[in-house]
């Protein structure tokens, strides 16, 4: 079935919109004219894959994981390698399509938000790379967890701003970004991390991400000469899983997983799992599953993983999840830190925190498949910025 | 098109009855603030004073249109535990006592979470005259507008600095009410009286161009009878929020924190007397 979303209005069946305060309309339709303009351009294209291929180092890699996959004993499981892009995550393939996006618009000063620091570090690299100011709003809690990122930024020459109100995590950040960027519409440029926000930045991520996908069906293609049976992909916001799977969402045969953080347990209030137990309702400019109350006041999220510790999720996933073409499970931070051994020990990469998460469903997925099934999970980042929470873990 | 309704609404009579040389002062406070007993009697209190409108701000946990102040009084609402029944409680003790026009002001998914219809249903029970929603713009207004306008509420919408002519014209043409002129491109919170008025008289004079079908309110950024004159120079009236909450917060709860509030409320509406 051909797949369209969104619609011009920015909606994925129900889900998105454009629920921002009047002084961002004007700027959302300004951006939207400036996108499809250089979705159209050449010239706007051919830089943005010359410097994801000299500059990110794209392609990335499809791994396989053959001790893995000796160790289920099933079907094949492969990594497409995001870990291995410039910074160490995928979510530089959108923070430099938003700003070359940013330049031809004329904008002057980027700022963002970000939870776990990766989205703060690529953003913080596209500016240093292009000379731009960069100013990061980041939770004061997530900054303590992610203490390496801050540092990083810093050193690329960012400003970072503490955020001390709420959770003091990423939905926090994200307001006080979202406050700076109506202050300053004039000459700033906010670039969000993730598939949220009001229309067009869900379907614009989205779109500087689906890259990921369709390299992985090019490399599949040629070393299995055909499509995947499964793709497992970690969901916070839910940007490295909708690159992944948007390329395949016409593919009806490859059944697709969203990896959500489900904390201490989707049964407890000590969560991030937003599909699991959520339901729709407006943050942060956008319909979407959110976590909230009776009151429809935003609780607060908890995950291990700074990256997934947010109480809402990207439009299009609340839409593949209604529609059943993806579906959508939790994973506790305890599944998820033995992920981070498992992975690390059978195949010599240590997975960010997040990714990890997707790589923990393998142990109830791969009990499952056939011998000759395929399944790739996105490995949306390297873990080298979690080693202090993975240290504390493992010496409990 | 919304004068379908063939009885005036309190807000439209409001304006109507307009002495044309006096300024419309309305007041926004936040419901549950300082506590939860204080809002029917600081409303009252404010109308006594001087106000003419009352804006209840209904708490979000996450107000992104709105600076310290109205985040803090938020979080303290909730912290007292403020909910949308009482909130409409506190609207019927208040319509008990005055006839004075309230507006319900706050984000879209506390009004979605309770249910659009069942929310307008019950605002007009409790004796709300009108809804202001920041965060659902006319592109997304059609989730509560034909049940405001069942429930004869006023659906005001904002322009900003940025706004274009045309839209504009089209913020006039979904209002009723008013329309709200937000006087900078920021979040709510007081600021120099400079700064505002340097940039709003040009604003202002395209707002007076383009929204021609409604009365026009500004707000944003008014801590003073001064800057309300000059700020609300051209247009019918002006609003203040931030302001009035910093004058709780500096007294609250000392012995006569109330009257103080009450004195700067006349102060605001008067100027020095």
């Amino acid at each position: 079935m051909k797949y369209t979303a969104p619609t011009k209005q920015g909606y994925f069946g129900k889900y998105g919109g454009k629920f921002v305060p009047e002084i961002l309309i004007p700027v959302l339709e300004e951006l939207e004219i400036a996108y499809e303009e250089v979705q159209n351009d050449p010239i706007f294209q051919k830089e943005y894959h010359d410097l994801l291929r000299e500059y990110v180092g794209r392609p990335t890699k499809l791994t396989y994981a053959n001790r893995l996959t000796d160790y289920y004993g099933r079907g094949k499981i492969y990594f497409k390698r995001e870990d291995l892009c410039h910074t160490g995550a995928h979510k530089i393939n959108n923070a430099i399509g938003q700003l070359l996006l940013a330049q031809k618009m004329g904008k002057t000063r980027i700022i963002a938000e970000t939870g776990a620091g990766q989205h703060g570090v690529a953003t913080a690299t596209a500016c240093a790379k292009f000379g731009f100011d960069c100013v990061i709003y980041m939770g004061a809690e997530d900054m303590e967890r992610q203490k390496l990122n801050v540092d990083r930024m810093r050193l690329l020459g960012a400003e970072v701003r503490s955020v001390e109100s709420g959770s003091q995590t990423l939905k926090d950040a994200t307001n006080e970004a979202i406050r700076d960027w109506v202050t300053n519409v004039e000459n700033t440029f906010y670039i969000i991390g993730s598939v949220v926000g009001p229309h067009p930045y869900p379907m614009m991520t989205r779109n500087f991400h689906r890259v990921i996908g369709e390299e992985t069906k090019d490399q599949l293609k040629d070393f299995e000469g055909r499509l995947p049976d499964y793709l497992i992909a970690c969901v916070g916001g839910g940007s490295n899983a909708i690159g992944f799977f948007y390329p395949f969402i016409e593919d009806e045969d490859v059944k697709m997983i969203g990896i959500e953080a489900a904390g201490l347990g989707a049964e407890t209030n000590q969560t991030a799992a937003t599909l699991t137990i959520g339901t729709p309702g407006v943050l942060h400019g956008s319909m979407s599953y959110l976590l909230h109350n009776d009151e429809g006041q935003i609780q607060l999220a908890h995950s291990i993983s700074a990256g997934l510790d947010y109480p809402g999720i990207g439009p299009e996933h609340s839409y593949l999840h209604d529609t059943k073409r993806v579906h959508y499970f939790g994973i506790t931070d305890k599944q998820a830190m033995n992920a981070v051994k498992l992975i690390s020990e059978k195949e010599g990469i240590i997975p960010a925190i997040e990714t990890a998460h997707a790589m923990a469903y393998l142990e109830t997925l791969m009990p499952l498949t056939q011998k000759d099934e395929i399944v790739v999970v996105n490995c949306s980042g390297r873990g080298d910025k979690d080693m202090k929470t993975i240290s504390e873990w493992f010496s409990k | 098109m919304n004068r379908m309704i063939a009885q005036q609404s309190r807000i439209q009579s409001l304006f109507k009855n307009r002495d044309s040389d006096k300024k419309i002062m309305s007041l926004f406070i936040t419901a549950g603030y300082p506590d939860l007993e204080s809002t029917v009697d600081l409303v009252l209190g404010f109308e006594k004073n001087g106000a003419e409108i009352i804006e209840i701000g209904m708490p979000f946990s996450d107000p992104l249109a709105d600076g310290p102040t109205i985040q803090y009084s938020n979080n303290v609402a909730i912290e007292n535990g403020i909910t949308m029944n009482k909130i409409f409680e506190m609207v019927s003790e208040i319509r008990k006592q005055s006839e004075i026009p309230i507006i319900l002001m706050g984000y879209i998914n506390p009004v979605l979470r309770y249910g659009a219809e069942a929310f307008c249903k019950k605002a007009e029970e409790s004796g709300v005259d009108g809804l202001i929603i920041p965060d659902a713009p006319i592109e997304e207004s059609s989730i509560i507008s034909d049940h405001a306008k069942k429930h004869k509420l006023d659906l005001i919408f904002l322009v900003a600095p940025n706004s274009t002519d045309s839209r504009m014209k089209q913020v006039d043409e979904h209002s009723s009410g008013f329309v709200y002129c937000v006087s900078v491109t920021g979040v709510t919170g007081a600021r120099s009286g400079e700064e505002v008025a340097k940039s709003v008289e040009r604003f202002i004079s395209r707002v007076n161009q383009h929204v021609t079908k409604n009365p026009k309110l500004v707000g944003f950024g008014i801590k003073s009878h001064e800057d309300a004159e000059i700020i609300a120079k051209e247009v019918d009236g002006f609003i203040v929020g931030s302001a009035l909450i910093d004058s709780i917060k500096k007294d609250y709860p000392n012995k006569d924190w109330k009257q103080n509030v009450f004195s700067f409320v006349k102060q605001l509406k008067y100027g020095n007397i």
